[in-house]
């Protein structure tokens, strides 16, 4: 009993950053797994036409779901363990400026994500608008569990707000002697960033569920055109929102790339200043380019030319990122352990997302590619083989800090080429079939669709198979791993390898000096 | 182990190719690309799709040239040793001013296309365009022809329990009749949730908007059935709600008008 009420004591009530983020870690993985199932619920739907397994209606309720489960629970969540493992680790601080706050915020999120997996089990359909729930669909339209779904964006919300003004905070005021902004890691300066981009958006989105639930109960009309309201204000509000949440998603990415880029390369970051510029310039410009997500729902010309250009600049800063990665590369002396493998993916699988958006950008293109499976294609290779190989990339990278055991190798090879290959066998055939005018979102489709929804489907199953063989790996480490040493990697640079490994409970009690 | 090396080198340099060819392969047929379709606006479209298309692939030789080529070079089990350097200011600005010249370049067209998609004046023939939960409404506002437009495969071929046809999820009992070789403006609104009306070939995506009006044209070349989908979630039968355009020399479709008339004043 006392055992159980010391876990109790230790992962509930803790307030260390190298637990809360542990717990970070293990819910997001949990969440990509629950996410990843809902996935292959509905690739299997769509491997042939006709209605195989499922109703349209629960088929819509999985695409929703997967969605938000994700974004919100995988996605995020694993950027904000990675935050509090390696924040104050990284800068020289005991632990994170507001340690209680820290835990509140985490424990939010289970409690969130219950509430929204809980409408599955209730009666009457779970969430069915997609996770973009525009109105007036999820507002007059909605069932009933639209309330829950509320509610759970509203706690997701406040918990990354929290957690955002944690790092700032943190970043600000906790730095080690000597450690000016510009000297920080590239992983703090992005993370920085984001968290200002989250503190900026994360209200936005409470808005527009908070006028979705007045519009549902209290008789406003925010988004019901019978009742004077409109509802493209919606989609103005929910892209305001969920353009740069896109980014929040992406450059804690671009923070743990450039760490790992470096360390197997054995030479310094190429163009740290530039990085940081241009994540600035990538942030900056997320908060004007909303409306090309809106494309078709009836922006004025001037308005789409506006969000046409806009859009289109930011492949600039993006570019600049993708070279200095490259130009680290160059004239290093390379090895390829996992974390590198999954980083080099990350360049070029994620580079290839982005000439996927540059065409996406163009909006009279965009006409054609609007809402089909070329968006599907595109936003799929920035967040798997982007934001989700990073993390891959990241837990490699950090796990033998973490746990002080070393990952198995030949597995983490394994799971990265199978990873690499299934991944593009899954995404890449969708973008032949969106030119071909397959709409998203539809649980059965035109014969002509069959043969790459075929392959997805293969693609999408192996692919989350070999997901096991990381679950097996991480616990396999974490349980008998080879002890590490403190360095780690050869060329590893930064605080967070000066500390033992496993790093002590409590590591830079007395700051570090730096020069 | 050098055997395997080359090995690998072969079996690269195969995968390199084999893309490259799909690629070129996937340029030509239409189950791998965009449709050019049958309107200016369509064509433009396509137009404007395939140089993004070719600036991105001459992009990507570039900068995966460059990663892969780094990446193959410089390996430490190859003997590499690395620089010391770390930034070059120069290179920077490079990379920064020349990617932003060819956006510069490639807004032009674009910007074209978009004010002639805009350019909804001197229409011949006005058509609108309704939403509904799920199908299609469509009145012709000059002559007070309208007609509702439904799914028309059988429920037995969606639940697999009869052969899927030719058209299967892409019929209709009343097609959408247009004439070709005339301006049609297009007026599209919802009754109920948005719905988003789309027609590949004609180069038409336009949300469908409760309390909007949003306009689209088209001016088809050649007589034939085009067909579409929505494509805005819009509940549980989203994807049951196709659309089919028909397109009629200008003859057979005044005919057709004046018979749909003559029909409309027997009922009433």
């Amino acid at each position: 009993m006392t055992k159980f009420k010391a876990f109790i004591v230790r992962w509930v009530f803790s307030t260390n950053h190298k637990d809360i983020g542990t717990l970070y870690m293990w819910l997001s993985l949990i969440m990509f797994l629950v996410g990843g199932v809902m996935a292959l619920l509905f690739r299997m739907e769509l491997f042939q036409p006709g209605l195989q397994f499922m109703q349209p209606d629960f088929f819509n309720q999985l695409i929703t779901m997967h969605g938000l489960v994700m974004v919100f629970g995988a996605v995020m969540p694993a950027f904000t363990g990675l935050a509090n493992w390696m924040i104050p680790m990284m800068i020289g601080a005991p632990d994170m400026a507001m340690p209680r706050m820290n835990n509140l915020s985490f424990w939010i999120l289970p409690c969130s994500f219950g509430i929204l997996i809980s409408t599955f089990f209730l009666s009457g359909p779970a969430p069915n608008f997609g996770w973009t729930f525009y109105a007036p669909l999820s507002t007059t339209y909605g069932p009933e569990s639209t309330d829950f779904f509320i509610f759970a964006v509203h706690l997701m919300g406040i918990s990354s707000i929290m957690g955002a003004i944690n790092v700032i905070v943190t970043v600000l005021n906790l730095r080690a002697p000597g450690m000016t902004l510009m000297k920080m890691p590239l992983f703090c300066w992005t993370w920085l960033i984001t968290a200002f981009l989250l503190i900026a958006v994360m209200p936005v989105l409470a808005g527009a569920v908070t006028m979705m639930l007045t519009d549902r109960h209290f008789g406003t009309s925010f988004f019901n055109a019978a009742g004077g309201g409109d509802p493209l204000l919606f989609q103005h509000v929910f892209w305001f929102f969920g353009h740069p949440e896109v980014y929040i998603m992406i450059l804690p990415a671009f923070g743990v790339v450039s760490h790992i880029i470096p360390t197997f390369s054995r030479k310094k970051l190429f163009g740290y200043g530039f990085m940081v510029y241009a994540t600035l310039a990538i942030a900056l410009l997320s908060f004007i380019v909303w409306a090309h997500h809106m494309f078709v729902s009836g922006l004025p010309l001037t308005g789409a030319l506006f969000f046409m250009y806009a859009t289109m600049l930011i492949s600039v800063p993006t570019g600049i990122k993708v070279f200095n990665w490259v130009a680290t590369m160059y004239k290093g002396s390379l090895t390829f352990e996992t974390p590198m493998l999954f980083a080099i993916a990350f360049v070029f699988l994620f580079t290839f997302g982005g000439f996927s958006g540059l065409m996406l950008s163009i909006a009279p293109a965009d006409y054609q590619y609007h809402d089909s499976y070329f968006v599907v294609a595109h936003f799929h290779y920035v967040l798997v083989p982007g934001a989700i190989f990073s993390l891959f990339a990241a837990v490699y990278f950090w796990l033998p800090k973490w746990c002080g055991r070393m990952y198995n190798e030949r597995l983490g090879q394994i799971h990265f080429w199978l990873s690499a290959i299934f991944v593009n066998l899954t995404f890449f055939p969708m973008h032949f079939l969106g030119l071909a005018g397959m709409p998203r979102r539809i649980p059965d489709y035109a014969l002509q669709f069959s043969d790459f929804n075929m392959v997805a489907t293969f693609g999408a199953l192996l692919f989350g198979l070999t997901q096991l063989i990381f679950v097996y790996n991480v616990i396999h480490t974490i349980r008998k791993g080879k002890k590490a040493t403190a360095q780690v990697w050869e060329g590893a640079e930064g605080l967070e390898w000066t500390v033992p490994s496993p790093a002590p409970y409590h590591t830079f009690e007395v700051p570090p000096v730096i020069k | 182990m050098p055997h395997i090396k080359k090995l690998t080198l072969r079996l690269f340099s195969a995968i390199v190719l084999l893309c490259g060819c799909s690629s070129l392969f996937a340029v030509e047929s239409s189950k791998f690309n965009m449709s050019p379709g049958v309107t200016p606006i369509s064509q433009q479209m396509y137009g404007v799709h395939m140089m993004m298309f070719w600036v991105c692939c001459g992009l990507a030789v570039l900068v995966f040239g460059f990663l892969f080529f780094s990446v193959f070079k410089y390996r430490r089990s190859k003997g590499a040793v690395a620089a010391k350097f770390h930034g070059n200011n120069t290179l920077e600005v490079i990379w920064t001013i020349i990617p932003f010249l060819i956006l510069l370049v490639l807004a032009i067209p674009a910007t074209k296309v978009m004010l002639n998609i805009d350019d909804t004046r001197n229409a011949e023939l006005t058509i609108k365009v309704t939403g509904y939960q799920w199908y299609w409404k469509y009145e012709y506002l000059d002559n007070g022809v309208a007609y509702f437009s439904k799914l028309s495969t059988p429920q037995a071929q969606i639940n697999n329990q009869q052969l899927k046809g030719a058209n299967y999820l892409l019929e209709v009992d009343n097609p959408l009749v247009i004439p070709t070789n005339r301006k049609v403006r297009f007026l599209i609104t919802s009754n109920d949730v948005i719905h988003s009306w789309w027609v590949p070939h004609l180069g038409i995506k336009k949300d469908a908007v409760p309390g909007f009006i949003h306009e689209m044209w088209a001016e088809v070349q050649e007589p034939g059935t085009y067909r579409g989908q929505c494509a805005e979630l819009c509940g549980a039968q989203h994807g049951f709600m196709p659309i089919v355009v028909e397109a009629k020399d200008e003859k057979s479709f005044d005919a057709w008008l004046i018979e749909q008339n003559r029909q409309a004043e027997l009922v009433s």
